[in-house]
């Protein structure tokens, strides 16, 4: 548990922080808040010989709504996002996933930046950012490009974010008023990564679903946004039978990894369950 | 007597005494981060080691090249298994009369076994050491099954034992069989089962897990060579044992050997024995002549220093049809890994296993454990219990409960039936124990009133009823436990460690302003030693407890004892300390009399002082009479006021308990929830209320982590799995359940003080009740026996099977 020889840099723009991931290529990684990197070096599974911290760019904090969209900052802590007005009354989502990660400590230092760029299954905020359509903004040598969360995770550590560029913003279509919404997580304790998650978004006008999204966590080596679950749900009443049938579509894209959490059988059907109970507890929620 | 004479009231409170719930004195400076740790100790040129460690389970070890590693500046060694041999440690003896290897020779047996020390100016550049160290290995058969490990054509683990077929405990049958120990009367258990109206049969394992303490296992050697003498700071939990095999293995005299344990992070077994870390320490500060320091990671203390249980146990009950029991029968295979490091006693290969018939009353019964050597981690550690009790416990209270199903009787009524009744003590078990004492009916009928146990079952009957019409996903279950142990190791006539015998002792000194030095033999390790050794001397002999200094863990200052683990610091220690205190008080009633000009024999005691019979104003108190013992002593009698005592227990301690757990689970997730646990300690004369409470939270924790999920389990290539906390079960605040407690006073009639030891009962009796509870909740839908851990996924796999999904 201790980690190899590295050099410690520290950009304060976004400009200085690409310009020294490009030249040192492979050999450096990003560090926000070394929450998932610092012990991934300690194990000596990752050995970057170059650290950029990312704290000194004032650029990457901050939160605000633009028209219809909610823009989050990469260096936005979830601490901050556990405790933001703007998001509790607009996002509440995010709360509710957020206070779902790990515990405060953590929290205090993690960072939504490092949470959706790290390509780790296990990571809650991916699969909420496939489920809200959010983008995110990457900023690189030959400047700016956007990439939707749903197409951003390849495979697990692998994503679209090329080496020398960074993820500086969340940008997440703000949802109408009124939406319900659930994460629900079954993990073994405090601090633990997700047996199965899912994250549901809904609308509805009356009995019936307007909008409906769905993202699983932790069952394949990326985060899922559950397509033709969504599409079932959608213009449903949300009986039983629809409910099943949306579950079982869910169930049909994982492709969980064995582990300490249980075997790949057990954790796909959680997943089931656990959409069955964030769907169940978002209705509720949409109905007001 | 004026009004600003204290009352005996006032006096009794301000010594805070036995009984009192005085606020634990150490945690002072540990809720400050002022303890002081082996790691916080730093020397003059201190070097730090680490380990090159097997990634393999089982191989050949064909060449260490470290050339590359001792070119990294601030490297100043490497040690390997050849360099060992040189002073004679390639090898070391366990605490069960094997051997293991210090570092690889020749071969490894286990996933992050030692093969190499690398001593180096700081960790980072040890570590960094540690890449360039090129190891080649030849991969050998891998043996996990304990089951298979005496198949005919098993690999053959340990070449060094061939051609042995006599082990520490008689023959062996097979190159991986390492003992047999049988006890009890077979033919008449074989009879007794054979005119049985009803018998149970089933496999009960308890699965490997590990000790978690917040400080992992660590050490700081310094060989002094001009003065030929060792100085070894530690994580011991027995630090003069530790001085004794030092001097015995390393041919330094004892006297120039000077163990230090300071303050102990936890130990719960897991710093009994001794490894590798601590012998290459030594080896390398003898090379170096250089202070030398070990420190495990989590990762290497979870996968090497020590597992606990991994016991299989086939249990067989015979009963009369009324549930009256008429004999038991045990067959254990136990596995030990590569090596048996088993710490226990060295008489006893399967430590007290043989307390397996529990609470109750059965005629005969018969046990046999096989120790069998597999490619795993070497251990065997008392995991916060006495030896092995813990594993005895969980068999018999499930088997008991296995039974009770059977013949539809509930479990609280079968153990009821079966209880050693108040008045068979001092009861002698078939299976050779002198139990001093107990009333199990009391506790039992306390502890079923207090949680309302019948209207619980019909409660929940009717949530079965329910759950059969679909109405709840949800199923209860209710945990019934009721455990006694065998702790306070031990008499002289049947305990020992490599030849030492299991006394302890107390040494205690008043100074002549009436404060207080004592030592003892013992090492608290978060026990709360400083705070309830004091309590006992101060009802002794009348000196506040505030007033008195408790030291341990120095083996320069303190008396010769065993150390503290198996509960037997308060069984063995705590009686040494009541009998040098009684000393002492006999020397002050001499002085006294002296003072107060009346013979002894007209004093007597009364809290804080002697006082003249019939004339209780004519009294002198304790600070008093130290004061004269040093400057005005009687004629004739010698100055000072202490007194040394060592204590050789005539018998071992027998606490009992009864735990309830009731529980709700979700089947369709396998989550389960503890509604309630409540349990009831006896465990004699009570010292200090709140840190009898605080024991029993910390080991209802272990064992509530231990029965839903904590393990060390290996893949089939002998791979570790989980040995970190992120898989490894270590429950936080939020997963732990509430816990209530209760107790009945029951005391030792052979102890000084009348106490039993009560730190290691909540995870002997915790783990029956949590895993009973879960069993319980499935035993409506066709199951008798459910395998530990209970964590969800494999709780859900038994809704499953059993149909509970639809
Ligand atoms: C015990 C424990 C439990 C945890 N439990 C959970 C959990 O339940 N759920 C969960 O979601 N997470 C969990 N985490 C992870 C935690 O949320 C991390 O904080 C998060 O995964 C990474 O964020 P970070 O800011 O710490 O990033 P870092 O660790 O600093 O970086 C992570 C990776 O992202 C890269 N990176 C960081 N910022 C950027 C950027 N702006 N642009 C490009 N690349 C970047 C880094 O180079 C690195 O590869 C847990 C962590 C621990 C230690």
């Amino acid at each position: 548990m201790i980690p190899g020889e590295f050099i410690y840099h520290r950009p304060s723009s976004v400009a200085e922080a690409v310009s020294l991931l490009v030249s040192h290529g492979d050999e450096a990684r990003p560090l926000a808040g070394g929450h998932s990197l610092i012990p991934m070096m300690k194990l000596r599974m990752a050995a970057p010989e170059h650290l950029i911290d990312l704290s000194g760019v004032a650029d990457l904090k901050g939160m605000q709504e633009v028209g219809d969209t909610i823009v989050i900052g990469a260096m936005t802590t979830q601490h901050e996002l556990v405790n933001s007005d703007l998001l509790i009354a607009k996002l509440p989502i995010i709360r509710e996933t957020s206070l779902m990660i790990a515990d405060p400590q953590i929290r205090y230092m993690g960072t939504i930046g490092g949470n959706v760029a790290n390509g780790d299954p296990g990571n809650d905020l991916p699969g909420l950012m496939q489920c809200l359509n959010a983008v995110y903004v990457l900023a690189g040598p030959d400047g700016e490009r956007e990439v939707a969360a749903r197409d951003f995770y390849e495979a697990a550590y692998f994503t679209a974010l090329a080496p020398e560029e960074l993820v500086t913003a969340v940008k997440i279509p703000t949802p109408p008023a009124g939406h319900g919404f659930a994460y629900e997580k079954l993990k073994r304790k405090v601090g633990d990564y997700a047996t199965a998650a899912a994250a549901v978004l809904v609308t509805m006008s009356g009995d019936t679903v307007s909008s409906c999204s769905v993202a699983l966590t932790n069952v394949a080596d990326t985060p899922l946004y559950a397509a033709q679950a969504s599409e079932i749900l959608n213009g449903s009443t949300l009986d039983a039978d629809t409910v099943t049938r949306a579950v079982a579509a869910a169930e049909a894209i994982t492709m969980p990894a064995a582990d300490g959490r249980g075997p790949a059988e057990y954790r796909t059907k959680m997943a089931g369950v656990m959409l069955e109970r964030a769907l169940a507890r978002a209705a509720e929620r949409a109905k007001g | 007597m004026n009004d600003m004479t204290p009352s005996r009231e006032q006096r009794e409170a301000a010594l805070e005494g036995m009984g009192c719930k005085r606020k634990r004195v150490e945690d002072i400076r540990f809720t400050q981060g002022k303890g002081k740790y082996v790691d916080d100790i730093k020397m003059p040129g201190m070097l730090h080691g680490d380990f090159v460690r097997s990634p393999y389970a089982h191989a050949k070890v064909t060449k260490i090249d470290a050339t590359e590693a001792l070119k990294i500046p601030g490297v100043i060694a490497v040690l390997t298994a050849e360099d060992l041999k040189g002073v004679n440690l390639a090898w070391m003896p366990t605490l069960a009369g094997d051997v293991q290897m210090v570092l690889a020779d020749g071969k490894v047996l286990y996933q992050n076994q030692e093969v190499a020390f690398v001593v180096a100016e700081d960790r980072y550049i040890a570590d960094d050491a540690i890449q360039l160290i090129e190891v080649e290995y030849e991969e050998l058969p891998v043996l996990v099954d304990p089951f298979k490990s005496m198949d005919p054509d098993a690999p053959v683990l340990r070449p060094d034992l061939e051609g042995k077929m006599e082990g520490a405990h008689g023959p062996r049958k097979h190159h991986n069989h390492i003992f047999n120990w049988s006890v009890g009367d077979e033919d008449a258990t074989d009879k007794a089962f054979a005119e049985a109206e009803v018998t149970v049969k089933e496999m009960i394992s308890y699965h490997r897990t590990h000790p978690s303490p917040l400080e992992t296992c660590q050490c700081l050697a310094s060989m002094d060579k001009v003065n030929g003498e060792l100085t070894l700071y530690g994580t011991f939990q027995a630090p003069h044992v530790i001085r004794t095999v030092a001097s015995l293995l390393s041919t330094i005299p004892e006297h120039k050997i000077h163990v230090i344990a300071p303050d102990v992070g936890g130990g719960f077994g897991n710093k009994v024995g001794a490894y590798p870390g601590y012998i290459c320490s030594i080896v390398a500060s003898i090379v170096t002549g250089q202070p030398v320091k070990w420190v495990e990671d989590r990762m290497e203390n979870l996968s090497t220093t020590s597992f606990a249980r991994d016991y299989h146990m086939t249990t067989e009950i015979a009963a009369k049809k009324d549930g009256t029991v008429t004999g038991l029968k045990v067959h254990v295979l136990g596995d030990h890994g590569g090596f048996d490091a088993c710490a226990d006693p060295s008489k006893w290969p399967a430590g007290f296993f043989n307390i397996v018939t529990g609470s109750y009353d059965f005629p005969v019964a018969h046990l046999s454990v096989d120790g069998v050597y597999t490619n795993k981690a070497p251990g065997g550690v008392a995991y916060r219990c006495s030896f092995r009790v813990t594993e005895a416990a969980y068999c018999i209270e499930r088997g008991m409960d296995v039974l009770a199903q059977k013949l539809g009787m509930d479990p609280a009524d079968l153990r009821l039936k079966n209880f050693i009744k108040a008045e068979q003590f001092p009861y002698n078990s078939a299976l050779g124990w002198e139990y001093d004492s107990g009333d199990y009916h009391t506790a039992m009928h306390k502890a079923m009133d207090a949680i309302d146990y019948r209207g619980l079952r019909e409660e929940q009957k009717a949530k079965q009823e329910a759950f059969k019409r679909g109405e709840t996903r949800e199923i209860m279950g209710i945990g019934v436990c009721f455990f006694t142990e065998i702790v306070g190791a031990g008499p002289s006539k049947n305990c020992d460690i490599l030849g030492v015998a299991m006394f302890d002792s107390a040494e205690i000194r008043i100074h002549p302003t009436g404060s207080v030095i004592s030592r003892m033999g013992s090492k608290s390790q978060g026990q709360g030693h400083e705070t309830t050794w004091a309590q006992i001397i101060a009802t002794e002999i009348g000196i506040p407890a505030a007033d008195i200094m408790v030291e341990e863990g120095d083996t320069d200052t303190a008396p010769y004892g065993l150390g503290t683990y198996g509960s037997r610091s308060t069984p063995v220690a705590g009686a040494a300390i009541a009998l040098a205190a009684r000393k002492i008080r006999a020397k002050a009633q001499m002085i006294a009399a002296h003072m107060l000009e009346v013979s002894e024999f007209d004093l007597e005691w009364d809290i804080d002082g002697f006082q003249v019979k019939g004339n209780p104003e004519a009294r002198k108190s304790m600070k008093e009479i130290a004061w004269a013992a040093y400057n005005a002593p009687p004629p004739g009698i010698e100055p000072g006021l202490e007194a040394v005592s060592y204590y050789d227990p005539p018998n071992m301690t027998y606490p009992f308990g009864a735990y309830f757990c009731v529980m709700d689970i979700d089947v369709d997730t396998g989550v389960a929830k503890t509604r309630r646990f409540y349990a009831l300690d006896d465990c004699g004369t009570r010292i200090n209320p709140m840190i009898i409470e605080g024991q029993v939270h910390g080991g209802l924790t272990e064992a509530f982590a231990i029965a839903m999920g904590q393990e060390i389990s290996y893949d089939e290539m002998g791979n570790v799995m989980g040995a970190s906390f992120m898989d490894f079960f270590l429950p936080t605040a939020v997963e732990t359940p509430h816990w209530e407690t209760d107790h009945t006073v029951t005391p030792s009639p052979h102890h000084p003080i009348g106490a039993k030891g009560v730190g290691e009962s909540p995870n002997v009796g915790g783990v029956p009740a949590f895993s009973n509870a879960v069993n319980d909740a499935f035993g409506f839908l066709g199951s008798t026996h459910i395998q530990m851990p209970h964590d969800a996924w494999r709780v859900w796999q038994v809704a499953k099977n059993l149909g509970a999904h639809g």
